[in-house]
């Protein structure tokens, strides 16, 4: 177990003008999980593949236990990896699967013996023992996967979208599975998604991607509530935030829609002096709720979409000509055509610079 | 292990349901029908040759003479093969023959392994060149090749060898060997030779323990035609040999002016040591860890 530090790291593919990886810092502590999310080609993979050692960085350094791996080949690294594809090695048996990087340390035969069957047990995987993965599931394979990762007893455990190839429901299982056996074994894991779900779930800090940067760094609630950006408010959640233009007005109202409701106190204070300023308004669909028309603060709004999902009814609405997603419960009766009154609550409003998208905060 | 994917709905048994139309299975029936006709002909077609070689190499000399000739071995005897067998060179050939046949396999797979890696997975300076070069061996004439060898051989003291046919049979395979495991390579996917480098192992321990086991149906098939290639030129060990022939190059030296049962008794020679070969590769064609392709 270790830390990793990775320092200001550059990285450009050959024949790419473009950074993958565009001076991106990062500490991840020790016994930490961290996931790295953003959309693909966001430079999160390549930030995991530098850390293990398959691609090198043009600049920066990353240490694992403080100790400088940066050019390091990976087998000099300590460390396992869970890949995407699985990549099991299918000219081998399960058993010399998991086995085989400690084949490669030559670990005692006692040991080895002892360590494939810890992991076999706790993935299931002791009845297909002596199969050979053409003969496994997806998942069973994965599990394969998983096993051969965790048995090596590395620094630091990387996983690049493990989930990704699995279907929706085995997916949500792994998920647990996953996150209880990393937590069994407390090492300090990297792990790389694209599903924002699965970055809330799993990780202890997220790290939120775009463009070669981290754009946000934090606790996933802490990103979910307050993206530090409309591009991270944008990409967490589902359906993703809502962002509505709007305006706070020198009185202090915000003015949305051509309807106005009461603005927080910083954003008032400071459009009192400046004589009004246009601001970007993002609220969650889960943070509208549905309410008497005409009544103190709501704004009205045009029913367009109305989508039952079990759990709640998803509403399109129309709010003076801009499109935002309300999540009501289920039994809310609602039709399609239909005027509604919305409120937006207060202590889940976030604001963000019209030019920068940026975060206002107080 | 295989796996019964065609699930048979037997139509013999049950009583036809009304309303089902029980004529598009009796179309598929004929057609799985026709098709194992086309097999039994198409494996006559090769087999029968060989077969009549081998009874005729197989048979005494004067049955060769019977008309008509019987289709079963009646008179089983090896006196063809034994005087075959007996006769200058041809023991010799035949010594030579596997050992050229062995040794380019070992120099072509030794050459030809690494290279097709190269192709497959670096992109290095020059490499659309080198696959267009590669086939330029190819496109030359045996004979175009062999008469600068056999000057080039007279030379050095190479010419009337082994390693002289061995060597213009490894460029010949060469091109063939590197296209078809650069083409398995390919085939390897990334991420498991990575893997193999996360869990400890070098670029050449990956290459050896993981990437090249994958290839090994590839490798198969480069080497069955590359022994084939082998065992069959004539052209080339003609012009490079004199003592030292291969058993192509003896027999066809020795062709014009032999008796009817030593021909048979040569084409069968010929033939045998191939199959021999393509037998036993046969496993590393078609079996994959677990899977077989079939």
């Amino acid at each position: 177990m270790a830390d990793i530090s990775i320092k200001g790291l550059h990285k450009t593919y050959p024949g790419s003008t473009e950074l993958a990886t565009n001076n991106v810092s990062l500490e991840v502590a020790e016994g930490e999980f961290m996931v790295l999310l953003g959309p693909s080609g966001c430079g999160k993979t390549t930030l995991l593949r530098m850390v293990a050692g398959l691609d090198f960085p043009d600049k920066g350094s990353i240490s694992i236990g403080g100790r400088d791996v940066t050019y390091l080949p990976p087998q000099d690294r300590n460390l396992s990896m869970v890949f995407q594809s699985y990549a099991v090695f299918p000219h081998r048996n399960v058993r010399t699967n998991i086995a085989f990087g400690l084949m490669m340390k030559k670990v005692s035969r006692e040991e080895l013996e002892r360590k494939v069957k810890w992991a076999a047990d706790l993935l299931q995987l002791s009845p297909y023992l002596d199969r050979y993965p053409a003969n496994l599931s997806g998942g069973q394979r994965q599990r394969v996967a998983v096993a051969r990762a965790i048995v090596m007893d590395a620094d630091v455990l990387l996983m690049d979208e493990p989930l990704s190839n699995l279907d929706a429901l085995l997916r949500l299982d792994f998920r647990a599975e996953l996150k209880k056996i990393v937590q069994q074994l407390g090492s300090t894991t990297l792990y790389v998604t694209h599903d924002q779900v699965e970055a809330m779930s799993l990780s202890d800090r997220v790290a939120v991607m775009k463009k070669g940067q981290i754009a946000q760094l934090g606790h996933p609630i802490t990103v979910y509530e307050e993206p530090a950006d409309r591009f991270v408010g944008g990409f967490i959640g589902s359906p993703p935030m809502n962002f509505l233009d709007g305006r706070i007005t020198q009185q202090g109202a915000l003015e949305v829609g051509g309807q106005s409701i009461a603005a927080p106190e910083f954003l008032a204070r400071a459009a009192a002096r400046t004589g009004g300023t246009p601001v970007m308004v993002g609220i969650r669909a889960e943070n509208i709720s549905l309410e008497q028309r005409g009544s103190e603060g709501s704004l009205d709004a045009a029913v367009e979409v109305v989508e039952p999902l079990g759990h709640a009814t998803l509403l399109t609405v129309d709010l003076g000509g801009q499109t935002v997603k309300v999540q009501v419960p289920a039994t809310a009766k609602v039709s399609a055509g239909e005027t509604v009154g919305l409120r937006f609550e207060q202590s889940a409003l976030r604001f963000f610079d019209t030019e920068t998208q940026l975060g206002l905060t107080a | 292990m295989s796996h019964a994917t065609t699930s048979r709905t037997d139509a013999g048994t049950t009583r036809p349901e009304p309303g089902v139309d029980r004529r598009p299975l009796a179309r598929r029936r004929r057609n799985r029908v026709l098709l194992q006709v086309a097999c039994i002909l198409i494996t006559l077609f090769m087999a029968l040759p060989i077969y009549l070689i081998a009874l005729a190499a197989m048979s005494s000399r004067q049955s060769l003479q019977k008309f008509p000739l019987s289709f079963i071995p009646d008179n089983f005897s090896t006196e063809t093969m034994q005087t075959f067998l007996q006769s200058t060179g041809i023991l010799g050939g035949l010594i030579n023959s596997v050992q050229v046949g062995v040794f380019t396999l070992v120099l072509s797979l030794l050459i030809g392994v690494p290279a097709g890696y190269a192709v497959a997975r670096f992109a290095f300076r020059g490499r659309e060149p080198y696959q267009l070069f590669l086939l330029f061996t190819r496109a030359l004439p045996i004979v175009v090749l062999s008469v600068p060898l056999a000057q080039l051989f007279l030379q050095t003291g190479l010419y009337d060898s082994v390693l002289a046919v061995v060597l213009l049979h490894s460029a010949l395979a060469l091109p063939t060997t590197i296209l078809i495991t650069a083409s398995v390579f390919l085939g390897v996917p990334r991420d498991v030779e990575e893997a193999a480098r996360i869990f400890g192992c070098s670029p050449v321990q990956a290459f050896l323990k993981v990437v090249l086991p994958m290839a090994i149906p590839g490798i198969a098939a480069a080497s069955i035609f590359t022994f084939v290639m082998s065992w069959n030129e004539v052209l080339g060990a003609s012009i490079l040999t004199l003592n030292q022939r291969t058993l192509p190059a003896q027999v066809l030296s020795s062709l014009a002016e032999s008796p009817l049962a030593y021909r048979f008794a040569g084409g069968f020679l010929l033939v045998v040591p191939a199959l021999v070969f393509i037998f036993f590769m046969r496993r590393y064609l078609t079996n994959m860890w677990g899977s077989t392709i079939r």
